[in-house]
């Protein structure tokens, strides 16, 4: 049986399917019976689909004019 | 769907890309990279507008400050439209882009004297989650708080939320940072970063943890309801 800390240890591996199937099977094992880590499991998630939602900066309209000089002499 | 599919469908969301997806992505590639052949400015224009930022930030882990790490990200579509004939897809054009990049950023910060970040995995690190939370077992004694705020659009709305992710991303060690933002801020998948930033998968792998579990840590920090002082 996994301990809550080795659960927050393996979550990178268990999210990239780096653990063995025999891994993966005590894993889900635990977050069947465990809220705090299924909690932590969807903390995880949330950082991760966040993460890939940051607001990107425009681009200044000086640099995009001096790109567009060096895109017509290419 | 029966007990085996659910226990052994993919973990992770599915953000890595499928066959297919993929097929189409390089289509999509294909297709660009005729048009900027074809010197078409508003392929270009495309592209940058959609790429110019994370260049920026990206530079930013190599080069010191935000002029040089803007100043590498310019000369990154310089060299693009100098190595566009050559472009194979092998990769995607992101990725390729991005590998301009690093290696434009790593070229000037080794004229600068800066030393190369990606030495070592010996950044100075803490653990995913504060050892006092578990007790000796190993079970948690201070369980995850719920966030006051609990999806990305929701966090995304507070400001102070988003300063907190930012500040996290600065503060991590060069390498968690590079990996972090190529897979995370940027979705590419695993092999892809290690291809950009000549890193092997395991690397690639500890490092994502990493970095990841901090940017988690410091969300529940300032998110989580209860016993965490900000």
């Amino acid at each position: 049986m996994l301990t809550c800390q080795e659960v927050t240890r393996l979550i990178t591996d268990y999210l990239e399917g780096k653990l063995s199937w025999k891994d993966v099977l005590r894993f889900q094992l635990h977050l069947g019976m465990c809220t705090h880590c299924r909690r932590y499991l969807r903390d995880m998630k949330v950082t991760m689909r966040t993460l890939g939602m940051l607001p990107r900066g425009p681009i200044a309209a000086e640099t995009m004019d001096a790109l567009m000089e060096r895109f017509r002499d290419w | 769907m029966d007990l085996a599919m659910k226990l052994f469908k993919r973990p992770h969301g599915g953000r890595s890309r499928g066959a297919s997806e993929r097929a189409c992505a390089a289509i999509e590639d294909r297709e660009l990279v005729t048009r900027l052949l074809a010197r078409d400015p508003a392929a270009f224009t495309g592209l940058v507008r959609a790429q110019h930022d994370s260049l920026v930030r990206l530079a930013l882990v190599f080069v010191g400050n935000r002029a040089t790490a803007e100043e590498v990200a310019q000369d990154t579509w310089t060299r693009m439209l100098a190595a566009l004939a050559q472009f194979e897809g092998r990769s995607s054009v992101r990725t390729w882009i991005f590998r301009i990049c690093t290696n434009a950023a790593l070229t000037r910060a080794e004229r600068e004297s800066r030393s190369a970040p990606f030495s070592s995995l010996q950044d100075p690190d803490g653990p995913e989650v504060e050892p006092q939370r578990f007790d000796d077992s190993g079970e948690w004694a201070d369980p995850p708080h719920a966030w006051r705020a609990e999806t990305p659009e929701k966090i995304l709305e507070r400001a102070e939320a988003l300063a907190c992710i930012e500040r996290t991303l600065d503060e991590l060690p060069p390498a968690q940072r590079a990996v972090v933002l190529l897979r995370d801020v940027e979705g590419l998948d695993a092999e892809e970063a290690c291809s950009i930033l000549q890193v092997s998968e395991s690397n690639q792998r500890v490092l994502l943890h990493r970095g990841r579990s901090k940017i988690r840590r410091a969300l529940e920090k300032l998110l989580g309801e209860g016993r965490f002082p900000c």
